[in-house]
């Protein structure tokens, strides 16, 4: 039975969050509530206010109704200010009536700062916080031109935003030599500006206004200190905000220096019996302008007042993810490397129009804050690191380079502890998630009806769904992995159909298992699995329509239509007389000649109809494809070794070129590479490659899923001081076994990050034979090994091959005409398109 | 059978190649010819330069389909033409010329339109 009443000053949106946490709790049933709002309306979404512009009515952005206010018991007076708080007599005073209290929760918000220049107080000079202060902008821009935004910050650009969408030419006037001074540096500020300024805002920044006077154009005209000046129709102000503290401090509750009704811990004011949240309040000297803090104060009051010990206010993560005027801003932690030692990367992207910087502790182990700008992309992942102190990767400046092949994965839901804090807006963490889904959710709508989680500012939304997927695929919910539209199959389950089913061709596979005609993602996939299991000629009839233009013609596509030539030169070893013939070769049809990273020479320029010809000279004078067209067994590059070198100790090349001929022919996920070093010097740079191997005094050392390329990963030490044969046996397994278990177009490196139980369980499965699949593994490589054939051999050899590399059909003499050369250098090389215009 | 005079004979039966294309010379210039034999029609005919690099490549392209329409995959830079329409599914502001296709016993057609002709051969 209610025998106390709770008064709460303010119905903005951290006092309804308050009412939303306390009202159905055990201790409301002991009070009265009664509400005061100043304004005529019901709380409303002001994170959202300049939708208000876009159609969004009052009733849109309404957090709740009158008929709610009632269900819950509450009384709730609109339009009615509170005038006075007299603590001594426990009564609060409105034009209505007075009303006597057990206690007061003040949640009266804050008030725009307008700053004290001559003529601020002009009409059509306004602010931007209230529904009613957007009627009022509305009214003053029907008809005119311009408008002014006093402030650059957060809100200044939204009210931005809000005149554009009225149609005005925007201005943004801010003192800071940059926009949003207080999230961004110099470097992300000046690229907000340029993308704000492409829109069509015209940003002023190191401008301090003095004066507002009568315009000569438009209605006003601002002077600057600098002598210049502008004109406008009106003048938004909107350069911070203030703690609305007038009815604390006139009843002589404590107040901060600067503003702001000072609390505890627990909400409470200078008087036990009043307690403040939100923007009004002011904890460790701190004012917190942003939604979420105010949604953790009010949820910390609901549990005080509970009687919870536990609850307390503790600070509040001030990171911010926004779309101002559609660009992306991200500002986390300590954006601007103020932790002492802290180091920054930085990454600045003129030309795609992105910035992003980490800030990263002295030990290189956490991050402690982000800035981005143009791509908020990284921002979730970015968070959940800095929130949850998780350990970041080996290479972290990878988590805000642009997205591509091989770039880092964002964090796995599966990396994040129960505690971490997914939506920070209703405090919803993983553990909540895991917990709804448990009690019965099965889509992301439940989970957001029965958590709140992503229903506040919606900046989580992302992160939610991959947490929600995850947790709904580890209790057997289905979530898809199809490799494309034409099959519900990853991969690796195409492998073991094809391998389970003995299917030799793309067609009865799409048939039996799939739907439509296929498509350039999985026809390659598929040519790619079928020739691993069967190793047929891959120009065999069935296979040519499924393979890239490289793997059909078995040379590389150039940017004009002609093709590079690489033959194999097995360990980088070549004997002058076949050095001469590549010469040869290359003068006679004019092709462009490099040496490539892997110790080949790469022949450019070749024409379709010019393939099979070069090739029956290069097969004439003993040359094999080198597969650069594959995505198989490139190289195998070596350093001289001990034949030469003073301090080899094992004959790198001869290791070398014992692999390359082993594995040359050998079909995978991706492109191979292999090195071998004939001492710890490591001239071959084999930690670089896939399989990398470096003589000890002993033997050799093997290392595995090593890249360089985009993203370089120093390979892994997997076995040391091995024989010969030892070497030979466990790379045939572990290439055997990645062939069989990586993903299309996945390189070593990637599979080996992804694969369950890491290095540890590769070493188990190929060193332990855990498995049993050691020799299956060993058995399956040397039936490939068997069954090599240099694809170009059997091509020049076979006259129905041939036709394929006529490049017109029906006019077998007649040269592509697209092709504009120049010389450059003493060789040509094609025109660029713009050049040929 | 005599086809009508704007019908160019280009190529035979056995030059196609199932589920791929081949380029052959036309007054037009060059053309990619495709054969998918599960599809009907069967003979497609689309320009062979890919207009987002110039070169002329189009019929060493990959086949398929994307949601029901036939497609072959630029192999240069991967965008995908509709073999019906030439309309790239990527940006609808690009197509390619696509030509009337048809078997003629065992030669292959087009109709290569008179204003496309080139009088001499470059």
């Amino acid at each position: 039975m209610a025998n106390k009443t709770l008064i709460v000053i303010g119905n903005g949106m951290v006092g309804h969050h308050f009412l939303e946490q306390f009202a159905e709790t055990p201790a409301a049933a002991d009070y009265d509530i009664h509400v005061f709002g100043e304004e005529p309306l019901i709380a409303y979404d002001r994170v959202h206010l300049s939708e208000y512009f876009g159609g969004s009515t009052h009733a849109d952005l309404a957090l709740g109704t009158a008929e709610d206010y009632a269900a819950k018991g509450l009384t709730l007076h609109l339009d009615e200010p509170v005038t006075e708080l007299d603590r001594d007599n426990r009564k609060v005073l409105t034009p209505k009536g007075e009303y006597t209290y057990d206690a007061v929760v003040l949640a009266t918000g804050s008030y725009p700062f307008v700053p004290p220049i001559d003529g601020h107080d002009r009409d059509h000079c306004l602010v931007y916080r209230t529904l009613a202060d957007l009627d009022a902008i509305r009214a003053s821009a029907e008809g005119r031109k311009t408008g002014v935004v006093v402030g650059g910050g957060l809100l200044g650009l939204e009210a931005a935003n809000a005149l554009k969408s009225l149609g005005l030419e925007a201005h943004v006037v801010e003192f800071a030599p940059r926009l949003m001074p207080v999230q961004l540096d110099a470097d992300g500020g000046a690229l907000l500006k340029r993308k704000i300024e492409e829109l069509g805002v015209q940003v002023h920044t190191e401008k301090a206004t003095t004066a507002i006077v009568p315009g000569e154009e438009a209605r006003l005209r601002m002077n600057f200190s600098d002598d210049t000046h502008l004109e406008t129709d009106l003048i938004v102000f909107s350069a911070g905000i203030r703690p609305q503290d007038t009815l604390a401090r006139s009843s002589g509750l404590e107040i901060g220096e600067r503003g702001g009704i000072v609390i505890d811990d627990q909400c409470t004011t200078s008087d036990p019996q009043v307690f403040a949240i939100g923007e009004c309040a002011l904890w460790d000297n701190r004012i917190f302008g942003l939604v979420a803090p105010g949604y953790t104060m009010a949820r910390t009051l609901a549990a005080r007042l509970n009687q919870d010990a536990e609850a307390g206010f503790r600070g509040a993560d001030m990171s911010t993810k926004l779309k101002l005027l559609g660009v992306d801003v991200g500002s986390i932690g300590d954006a601007h490397g103020a932790t002492p030692g802290a180091r920054n990367i930085r990454f600045n992207d003129e030309q795609a129009g992105t910035y992003g910087r980490l800030v990263i502790s002295e030990d290189g182990k956490k991050l402690l804050g982000a800035i981005l700008v143009g791509d908020n992309g990284p921002y979730d992942t970015l968070l959940q690191y800095a929130l949850n102190g998780i350990d970041l990767p080996k290479n972290p400046e990878s988590l805000i380079l642009p997205v591509s092949e091989g770039g880092a994965p964002a964090l796995g839901p599966d990396a994040l502890p129960e505690t971490a804090s997914i939506c920070s807006c209703h405090n919803v963490s993983k553990g909540d998630i895991c917990g709804a889904i448990d009690a019965g959710c099965t889509d992301l709508g439940a989970v957001k009806g029965e958590t709140k989680a992503s229903t506040g500012c919606g900046g989580c939304a992302a992160l939610l769904k991959s947490v929600v997927d995850n947790e709904l695929e580890k209790r057997g919910v289905e979530v898809s992995k199809d490799i494309c539209e034409h099959f519900p199959y990853s991969r690796q389950e195409l492998f073991h159909l094809v391998k389970v089913n003995g299917i030799r061709t793309f067609h009865s596979l799409i048939k039996q298992y799939g739907k439509g005609h296929g498509c350039d993602i999985c026809k390659p996939a598929v040519a790619s699995i079928l020739a691993t299991c069967w190793n047929e000629h891959i120009m065999a009839t069935d296979h040519v329509p499924l393979q890239d233009t490289n793997d059909t013609f078995m040379a590389n596509m150039q940017k004009n239509g002609t093709y590079s030539i690489v033959p194999r030169i097995p360990g980088g070893e070549i004997t002058p007389d076949k050095l001469i013939v590549l010469g040869e070769v290359a003068k006679e049809y004019n092709l462009y000649t490099k040496i490539t990273g892997g110790q080949r020479v790469d022949l450019f320029g070749a024409t379709l109809s010019e393939l099979p010809e070069i090739w029956e000279k290069l097969i004439a004078a003993g040359f094999e494809t080198g597969h650069a067209y594959g995505k198989s067994v490139r190289t195998v590059k070596s350093c001289v070794g001990s034949t030469w070198c003073r301090y080899g100790v094992q004959d790198s090349v001869g290791m070398a070129i014992r692999l390359e001929e082993r594995y040359k022919g050998l079909r995978s996920p991706h492109k191979l590479k292999f090195a071998v070093s004939g001492c710890t010097r490591e001239c071959a740079e084999a930690q670089s490659k896939d399989i990398g191997v470096i003589a000890t005094e002993n033997g050799w050392n093997l290392y595995v899923c090593g890249n360089g390329g985009m993203r370089p990963r120093h390979a892994d030490l997997f076995a040391t001081d091995l024989s010969d044969d030892e070497l030979i046996r466990t790379i045939d397994r572990v290439l055997m076994f990645y062939v069989r278990t990586a993903d299309r177009l996945q390189r070593t490196s990637v599979w080996l990050e992804n694969l369950e139980g890491g290095l540890d369980y590769l070493k188990e499965v190929v060193l332990d034979d855990s498995l049993g699949l050691g020799e299956e593994l060993e058995a399956h490589m040397q039936a490939i090994i068997g069954t090599y054939q240099c694809e170009w051999k059997t091509t020049v050899e076979d006259p129905e091959k041939r036709k394929r590399f006529r490049e017109f059909v029906n006019a077998p003499e007649k040269k592509d005409p697209v092709q504009h050369w120049t010389t450059e250098r003493d060789q040509r090389r094609p025109l660029a398109n713009a050049d040929i215009a | 059978m005599t086809a009508h005079n704007n019908w160019e004979a280009v190529c035979t039966v056995d030059d196609l190649v199932p589920e791929s294309g081949i380029a052959v010379w036309t007054e037009a210039g060059p053309v990619a010819v495709f054969y998918l034999p599960h599809h009907l029609p069967a003979l497609f005919a689309i320009s062979h330069t890919d207009p987002f690099s110039g070169a002329n490549v189009l019929a060493r392209g990959i086949t398929g389909d994307l949601k029901g329409e036939p497609v072959v995959a630029s192999p240069l830079y991967k965008q995908h033409f509709s073999l019906r329409t030439g309309i790239c599914m990527e940006d609808e502001s690009v197509r390619v010329k696509v030509y009337p296709a048809l078997l003629d016993g065992d030669r292959v057609r087009l109709k290569v339109p008179a204003s496309q002709r080139r009088t001499t051969a470059a």
